[in-house]
């Protein structure tokens, strides 16, 4: 019963903060709907059972990738109001192509629950572990079987991160960088001095 | 198979991968004045891998002792040719790179890195005997290959290459995934051992679909048409030691991740990709011949070419025998030669202050003062075309053979016509060199490590490579066997 009532609790806070990203006026505040909609999301994913998924979706949705739109939407000057001029001229298209998926979702479903479509049975490979949290299942799979491509997927991370560097990164001579070392290595005798100004005139440094 | 097997099989790759993060941790802390110094330790690197992947070559290894991760990789003569080719391709990208970069102060020293890990994708590629392996490689070598084509990123050209090629790339990565998703789901397992054999009997719809999509994926990978669209820009806009790269090692990696897949995962259902393979085959054949024709800039021409290769490549990839894929395996290894010359020659061709020349206008008369350069470049363009003293005519004829041997009488009669077609755009660059009036812009001189690159490749496409006919036959005898049984 409880289970009952939370699933609808989180469907529908779901759909109406979906509904919220694309009606409000204000782009930051998509981007706050947004990420109430993904935790919605991970809500459900628990009440399925599949927490690690739950903690994918707010550890990386939420803590990187909503962070980072909103990052976007601050840092970037986008006339929303212009690109929701074309959102409402493509209206009809969008619900056009929205209906020809809902339609491919029922025909493919429907195949499948009438027979006309066989689906393939699993090797047995990603089986779960009885007894064991999702997450236990999965690093058991990732750090055993999968360990060699878990490894090579690190190394993308690296080439990425370093393509990410060779691209962007570049000496700069117009700002002034901080020079950790140089600050320490200074004398107090280099950085003050002491004068004697005259009277009625300035002090030259 | 136990653990310590499993790491033993991949030491190449585990070499790999290590040279690669120590050579970035030299690269962070020398800075880029030592970028030629890890150049040629990453091409040591190539070498040292080069003699790990033998033996497994020249002994044929194949069977369960080459299948290492359960089921994920596997290391037999097969991969090893491969590997072999790659990096043979990755160290000539890396060596002739400092000359070219240096001119423009843009020799950094995450160029022979980024090859490196490139070079490691690949290596995963032609081992891949699961699709996640398959997408992993896949992934790792592509990356690395948006960087290193927008690796002059002041250069215009040079950054819509790499934008270019990454926008499209990820376009296939993702139809590439979509099929790997259906097959998944239809067969249920990610193994090609397993595909194959829930792929017996009929092949149900869904299962086509997938095997279609992934053959659309991967033909993008290895530029055949309809998905060659971005190969002439790209290869264009990329600096040229790039373009070198490209127009080799990933094109070796990808049309043997190819052969795996359909001569593995789907090779029971030969009938469902076959058609497809065929006029991929053709239409790269044609487009490629004709796409070359109206063509100014020689990088852009040499990318056609490379379209028009890779048709006659699929040719044997059509004939889905045994005899098929060795013929193919042998012209990839002329085919790398031709290109390495190729682009190597194209490095060559520098005005008086070193800024490199493409235009073909610009060659004319090139025979007149730079006697050897035009010479070696004559040979590349006639081994291209396919004309019989050169070693580029060998590769063709071992195809077309596979071809008639396998029924495909009609596919080879329209690949020979085609091939005349290519030869007129071959040609005509040699006509323009030899007997044009001297343009004398090509006149720079060149450096020594490009002079003995170009040498070689000279050499092994003379006639003198028909004494390499016997050797290299029996090597891609061997590796197409340990295809065939690992399907």
């Amino acid at each position: 019963m409880i289970q009952v009532l939370a699933f609808y609790l989180f469907a529908t806070l779901v759909i109406a903060s979906a509904v919220f990203v694309i009606m409000s006026r204000n782009p930051v505040h998509s981007v706050l709907w947004l990420i109430v909609a993904f935790f919605n999301a991970a809500g459900l994913m628990v009440l399925v059972g599949a927490e690690f998924i739950a903690m994918l979706l707010v550890i990386v949705y939420v803590g990187a990738v909503a962070v980072l739109f909103l990052f976007v939407v601050m840092m970037l000057d986008i006339d929303f109001a212009e690109l929701r001029a074309g959102f409402i001229r493509n209206f009809p298209l969008g619900i056009a192509i929205a209906l020809v998926l809902v339609a491919e979702l029922v025909l493919g479903i429907g195949a499948e629950r009438a027979g006309a479509l066989k689906l393939g049975t699993p090797d047995g490979t990603a089986a779960p572990l009885m007894d064991r949290s999702n997450i236990e299942a999965i690093g058991a799979l990732l750090y055993s079987r999968y360990l060699f491509l878990f490894e090579s997927a690190g190394i993308i991370l690296l080439v990425a991160m370093i393509g990410a560097i060779v691209l962007t990164h570049r000496e700069r001579s117009d700002t002034r960088r901080q020079n950790i070392s140089k600050q320490v290595k200074r004398r107090p005798d280099e950085a003050t001095i002491n004068v004697k100004p005259e009277v009625g005139k300035g002090v030259q440094l | 198979m136990d653990f310590a097997a499993s790491l033993s099989l991949v030491a190449p790759e585990i070499l790999l991968s290590t040279a690669g993060l120590v050579l970035l941790l030299v690269a962070a802390w020398a800075g880029d004045g030592a970028s030629r110094a890890i150049s040629i330790a990453s091409v040591a690197v190539l070498a040292a891998c080069a003699f790990m992947v033998a033996p497994a070559l020249c002994s044929g290894a194949m069977g369960p002792d080459t299948v290492a991760f359960s089921g994920q990789f596997r290391a037999d003569a097969f991969a090893s040719f491969a590997k072999l080719l790659i990096y043979a391709a990755g160290g000539a990208a890396l060596i002739v790179a400092p000359a070219f970069f240096e001119r423009v102060h843009a020799m950094r020293a995450e160029y022979p890195v980024l090859i490196l890990f490139a070079v490691l994708g690949m290596g995963l590629m032609v081992s891949a005997s699961d699709l996640l392996t398959l997408y992993i490689g896949l992934e790792l070598n592509s990356l690395a290959a948006y960087v290193l084509a927008a690796f002059l990123r002041d250069d215009e050209r040079s950054a819509e290459a790499g934008l270019k090629y990454f926008v499209l790339g990820a376009l296939a990565s993702g139809i590439l995934l979509f099929g790997m998703s259906l097959t998944y789901g239809f067969t249920g397992t990610t193994s090609f051992e397993g595909i194959r054999a829930a792929l017996s009997g009929t092949i149900s719809m869904g299962a086509l679909f997938g095997a279609i999509f992934m053959l659309a994926g991967l033909s993008f990978k290895i530029a055949a048409v309809p998905f060659h669209m971005w190969t002439p820009d790209v290869y264009e806009g990329a600096p040229t030691p790039v373009t070198t790269f490209f127009a080799t090692a990933p094109k070796v990696a990808a049309v043997a991740l190819s052969m795996r897949v359909t001569l593995d995962a789907f090779g029971g259902q030969v009938a469902a990709w076959q058609q497809i393979v065929i006029f991929a085959a053709l239409a790269s054949v044609i487009v490629g011949a004709l796409g070359a024709i109206g063509q100014t800039n020689i990088k852009r021409l040499l990318a056609y070419s490379s379209i028009n290769n890779v048709g006659f490549i699929l040719i044997g990839l059509a004939a889905a025998t045994p005899q098929g894929a060795s013929a193919m395996l042998v012209y990839l290894a002329i085919y790398i030669a031709m290109s390495v010359g190729g682009f190597v020659a194209v490095l060559m061709l520098k005005d008086a202050d070193g800024a490199p020349v493409e235009g073909i206008a610009e060659i004319a008369g090139l025979s007149r003062h730079r006697k050897v350069l035009a010479a070696c470049l004559a040979m590349v363009m006639f081994s291209l075309a396919g004309i019989p003293p050169l070693f580029g005519f060998w590769g063709k004829f071992v195809v077309f053979q596979a071809a008639v041997q396998a029924g495909l009488v009609p596919l080879a009669a329209i690949g020979i016509a085609a091939s005349v077609i290519g030869a007129f755009y071959y040609l005509k660059v040699v006509k323009v060199m030899y007997f044009d009036e001297p343009a004398n812009v090509a006149v720079g001189k060149s450096d020594w490590a490009h002079q003995a690159l170009l040498a070689i490749a000279a050499l092994f496409i003379s006639p003198l490579g028909y004494l390499l006919t016997r050797w290299l036959g029996a090597l891609a005898d061997k590796a197409a066997a340990a295809l065939f049984l690992a399907a």
